[in-house]
């Protein structure tokens, strides 16, 4: 679904050039919920935003669904780590304003927005102001009006990060249903190693600068997976002492996969 | 959030208009004390009864003179506001024009527009037209720069949102920027209709044909002071009824703001 052939991406800063990326190369298969992990400032963000189409890598290409990425598309949606709603428009609106941007008919799109909204619990707030939701609750509404897109790519920033641990818990838990549900190929860029095993296929553990993909894990827990009490604790330590290990050990002094 | 506003009712009634009311009858005692106790003449400082008194000398011509500096505040207001909006906007889509004229606008608005109000009489002649173009000289500026910074700060979550769904230049501009400017935009507005007034009295008081400037000029020529004092409080009225007009839209258009700024 998504291919990352050869990416770099460098900025002109005041203090010289910064290598964001540095050859990246990724395949994200179809369905597959590939999340990426990685120190502050290894060029996550700068990754998602290019395969989002909102800015150009300065060598290599994405393709999505085997077309290269120039521009963002109405197939790929996109989820920011704050929840970027309009402060005037109530829940349905908001997530109604892709719809309106792309110019489909509103009839045939109000269901779908219901539908969402009730698929997040948010049914009882559709005439909400933001202003009067929670902050788990505004990020629920940001994901329906990604999701509104139909996408078959889903591109989320640390979606929860600007949440506290529990409502952070209780959404990646229900992401990981819808992505049951839905089936869209998802790219989750976070923090949290937790967040990672209980949600990803693969992790992608990036190095910083250069941002290099610098071990790709896959993780192998049968769904649904849960934070509590589950069948499946060994794996789900193994996968974190591994992730954990991969992410500390860049500190080390001799680190072979940074020559 | 609504059952805390109904059961606070009598008492969000009493802060919200009760206390100013008893502020102003304070206030009014306080200067008729002075004026009592003190002594002094109606001439140097009437007191409130005097004031009401000379008005009701006078109320018919008092009352149409005040209708024509409200029309003269309100027409020059209007248009003052709906260009430095409309200019705001033109700037917004097009940086070569704001580069080319904000440094000129921004000179000819550091010229203090009272010294203005002769030049205008000379070119635009002995009319209301005169007055009503000092008004907008003066409203113009604030709307203007309110609106530029309002349409500029929209934060980034939201360009980088309209950016992410290929929103046009002009739904970006529809759907997000002008309702993100509207609470700056009014910030200006309140600032502009407090100098709308003061436009007018100038021009008023440059030719003094007309207008309760003119009934000032007349009141000090015939040392009539009171008379002076009605027409100031007149004018003290005007000023607070426009006031409270653009913050009576303020919270019809944008009630989100309130709940977001604080
Ligand atoms: N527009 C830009 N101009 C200059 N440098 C930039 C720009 N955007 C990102 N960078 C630099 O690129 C590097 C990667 O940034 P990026 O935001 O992708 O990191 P990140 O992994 O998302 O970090 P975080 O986890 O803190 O969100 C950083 O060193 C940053 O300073
Ligand atoms: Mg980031």
């Amino acid at each position: 679904m998504i291919k990352i052939a050869g990416l770099s991406r460098t900025f002109q800063g005041k203090s010289g050039t910064v290598d964001a990326l540095h050859n990246i190369d990724l395949d994200v298969g179809n369905g597959e919920f590939l999340a990426v992990i990685g120190r502050s400032g290894c060029g996550k963000s700068t990754l998602l935003r290019i395969v989002a189409g909102l800015i150009p890598p300065s060598r290599g290409e994405v393709l999505v669904a085997g077309d290269p990425v120039t521009r963002p598309r109405r197939d790929v949606a996109m989820v920011f780590q704050r929840p970027a709603l309009l402060p005037w428009r109530s829940v349905r609106e908001n997530v109604m304003l892709p719809v309106e941007i792309f110019r489909w008919p509103r009839a045939k799109h109000r269901d779908h927005a219901q539908r969402l909204l009730e698929m997040t619990g948010l049914e009882g707030f559709a005439d909400r102001l933001p202003h009067e939701l929670s902050g788990g609750m505004q990020q629920r509404v940001s994901l329906c009006r990604a999701l509104i897109q139909r996408p078959k790519v889903l591109l989320m920033d640390e979606p929860f990060s600007a949440l506290d641990a529990l409502t952070r818990e209780e959404l990646a838990v229900e992401l990981q249903r819808i992505h049951i549900q839905l089936g869209t190929t998802v790219i989750f860029v976070t923090h949290s190693i937790q967040e990672a095993v209980l949600l990803a296929d693969r992790v992608a553990v990036l190095s910083a600068r250069p941002g290099r993909v610098r071990e790709l894990v896959d993780i192998d827990i049968p769904r649904p997976r849960s934070f509590g009490h589950n069948a499946h604790l060994e794996e789900v330590a193994a996968a974190s002492a591994e992730l954990h290990q991969l992410l500390l050990g860049e500190h080390l002094p001799e680190t072979p996969a940074a020559t | 959030m609504t059952d805390k506003t109904t059961d606070a009712g009598p008492r969000r009634l009493w802060f919200n208009a009760g206390l100013p009311a008893l502020g102003v009858v304070l206030a009014l005692a306080l200067w008729w004390l002075v004026t009592i106790a003190f002594g002094i003449e109606p001439f140097w400082l009437p007191a409130p009864s005097d004031v009401v008194e000379a008005f009701l000398r006078l109320p018919g011509h008092l009352t149409e003179q005040a209708g024509m500096t409200l029309m003269t505040t309100a027409v020059g207001f209007a248009i003052g506001s709906i260009a430095g909006a409309a200019v705001a906007v033109l700037f917004a889509a097009s940086s070569t024009i704001e580069r080319m004229t904000m440094p000129l606008i921004a000179a000819i608005n550091a010229v203090p527009k009272a010294a203005l109000a002769p030049l205008l009489i000379v070119w635009i002649g002995l009319n209301t037209q005169a007055k009503i173009v000092m008004v907008v000289l003066l409203c113009f500026f604030p709307v203007l720069v309110s609106t530029m910074a309002g349409l500029t700060s929209v934060p980034n979550d939201l360009r980088e949102l309209s950016h992410s769904l290929s929103a046009s230049w002009w739904q970006t501009f529809v759907k997000v920027r002008i309702t993100w400017a509207l609470p700056q935009i009014f910030v200006g507005l309140k600032v502009a209709s407090s100098l709308a007034i003061i436009g007018a009295v100038i021009a008023e008081l440059t030719n003094p044909d007309r207008g309760l400037g003119a009934v000032i000029v007349s009141s000090s020529q015939s040392a009539d002071t009171p008379l002076a004092f009605a027409a100031l409080t007149l004018l003290a009225l005007m000023g607070a009824a426009l006031f409270y007009l653009v913050v009576a839209m303020e919270r019809i258009l944008v009630p989100w703001t309130r709940a977001i700024s604080s």
